[in-house]
């Protein structure tokens, strides 16, 4: 790897556009992301979020504009970027009759790693799948299949990762779960582009928001940044309740360290 | 990238006949209709019908294969699409693996488990009577047209199971396959056919094809039916995977 590809940004995007017939979803977008940072795209849905990951990820050519991944053109590098990042799309892209170990096994052989067995039993440990390991998939509850999906997409350490929308569908002790999950990759340095339709999911894990709106991205920045863009906060007092979630979390238990991961807000 | 060809193909074609042998209701659904039919033939129809060959069981069996293969190769398709739905057929797309492999897997696949499936036939044909006199040599070529004819089949497979919207219309394209050993000299001898249902059955693929095997099983010299038989079977082969390699190009970028 050169230095001049590490100082580049891990994703650039630059006049991105993509129609469908007429549907015109991409019109004209444009952000980078840096390297180890967690960048989230924000939108409501059919804002052309999926398009732009599928295009990122080589399943999609775009009709206009250039995309660079890892440095890489994914028109005029398409096996070099697939060696740069790994794909969770919007649903858990997993094998039903095989079991979680032999998920995970697939994968690593597929990406010709040495060792799958040990690789597949290191990951279903981090991921609370050990036990599960030997089931079939199918009897996996929709958390797990998060879980496993997100440990197939770690294989290999691939230096990006695309989660889109990871958490759309999964009971508020899941989605902890995934916020955690991708918190530690950002810590060991992976870049991550992630799409949601949640707001406070881009406000608590991302270090920069783009929000994507009919096909343009329409503002992007730090949290700090978008919040400037209104006028300056007035001072109210409210009294402090409980959010659902902590009531939930605090009644369904799950051993207290998510329950001060929800409650905490990330400080950055 | 394409180094890896045999490689990921192996490793996917592993997954695949994993998936055969956790539901072996494929294999015995692949081959319990056909027995249906040859068993039916055989004990209730067959008294009745003149092929001019002494034992029926023989005479039908090769048919029953074709029809085998042909209801065997609908889980192909139904397997494809069932991994373009599951959103996995995308992660493996979304790999640095020799894409092509994906759908050599299923091919491979395909003609395993079809083989499995017309073992099985031939094996309850043998206990119903059917006696071959073939040698080695002949065994081996009815082999020979029977793995052609599934891979001709299969790749018809891929295009229904890349394309359909449905899970039915993706197995849908084998019934007429299903049908055609009807129309055919499989059951009754094409001249006892009145004048335009001779004249198709006479010269559609299936027809050859179960000649051909027919004077394999019974150790007999074969006609020129055999070079009809290859030439259709290689035909079928060649423009199904033509439109299946574009049917796929287009879907995976």
């Amino acid at each position: 790897m050169t230095p001049s590809r590490v100082q580049e940004p891990a994703i650039r995007v630059q006049g991105l556009k993509k129609n469908f017939k007429d549907l015109e979803v991409l019109r004209g977008v444009d952000f980078d992301v840096a390297r180890g940072s967690i960048f989230a795209l924000l939108g409501s849905n059919g804002a052309g979020k999926t398009t732009l990951v599928r295009i990122l990820s080589t399943l999609l050519n775009g009709d206009a504009g250039t995309v660079s991944v890892n440095g890489f053109d994914v028109a005029a590098k398409p096996a070099k970027v697939r060696e740069s990042f790994s794909l969770t799309g919007q649903f858990a892209a997993v094998d039903d009759i095989l079991t979680g170990r032999e998920n995970l096994v697939l994968v690593a052989r597929l990406r010709h790693l040495d060792n799958p067995g040990a690789i597949a039993d290191d990951l279903l440990d981090r991921f609370s799948l050990k036990e599960a390991g030997g089931r079939k998939v199918a009897t996996y509850s929709g958390g797990m299949r998060r879980r496993l999906d997100i440990a197939m997409s770690l294989i290999g350490d691939p230096p990006i990762i695309f989660l889109d929308e990871p958490t759309t569908g999964l009971d508020p002790q899941a989605r902890i779960e995934v916020w955690e999950a991708v918190q530690e990759l950002a810590a060991a340095g992976t870049t991550v582009l992630l799409t949601t339709q949640y707001l406070e999911e881009a406000e608590h894990l991302a270090d920069r928001i783009a929000i994507l709106h009919e096909g343009r991205i329409i503002v992007n920045g730090t949290l700090t940044e978008l919040k400037q863009l209104l006028p300056p906060a007035k001072v109210e007092y409210v009294e402090k309740q409980p959010s659902l979630e902590d009531v939930f979390l605090a009644l369904v238990g799950d051993n207290g360290e998510n329950i001060n991961a929800g409650a905490t807000s990330k400080e950055r | 990238m394409t180094a890896y060809f045999f490689e990921d193909t192996a490793v996917l074609t592993g997954r695949s006949l994993r998936h055969i042998t956790r539901s072996l209701d494929t294999i015995i659904t692949t081959a319990i209709t056909p027995i249906a039919i040859m068993l039916l033939f055989v004990y209730v129809f067959g008294g009745a019908i003149d092929t001019g060959s002494a034992s029926y069981v023989n005479y039908l069996l090769p048919g029953i294969l074709l029809i085998t293969i042909a209801s065997g190769v609908s889980y192909t398709a139904y397997r494809l699409f069932m991994d373009t739905k599951s959103g996995i057929f995308e992660r493996f797309q979304s790999l640095p693996i020799a894409r092509s492999g994906v759908l050599w897997a299923h091919v491979l696949t395909s003609v395993l488990s079809s083989m499995i499936s017309v073992t099985i036939v031939v094996g309850v044909a043998l206990l119903m009577g059917f006696r071959s006199g073939a040698g080695v040599l002949a065994w081996l070529a009815a082999a020979g047209i029977l793995v052609l004819f599934t891979l001709a089949l299969t790749w018809l497979a891929v295009i229904p199971g890349l394309t359909a919207k449905s899970v039915d219309g993706a197995s849908a394209f084998a019934y007429p396959l299903i049908f055609l050993p009807f129309i055919s000299s499989s059951f009754v001898p094409t001249d006892s056919m009145p004048g335009p249902v001779r004249a198709f059955a006479e010269n559609q693929p299936v027809t050859a094809i179960v000649n051909t095997i027919r004077d394999l099983f019974a150790g007999q010299p074969v006609g020129t039916d055999i070079w009809i038989a290859l030439a259709w079977s290689a035909g079928i082969l060649i423009v199904a995977h033509v439109f299946a390699v574009i049917t796929y190009r287009r879907k995976i970028v």
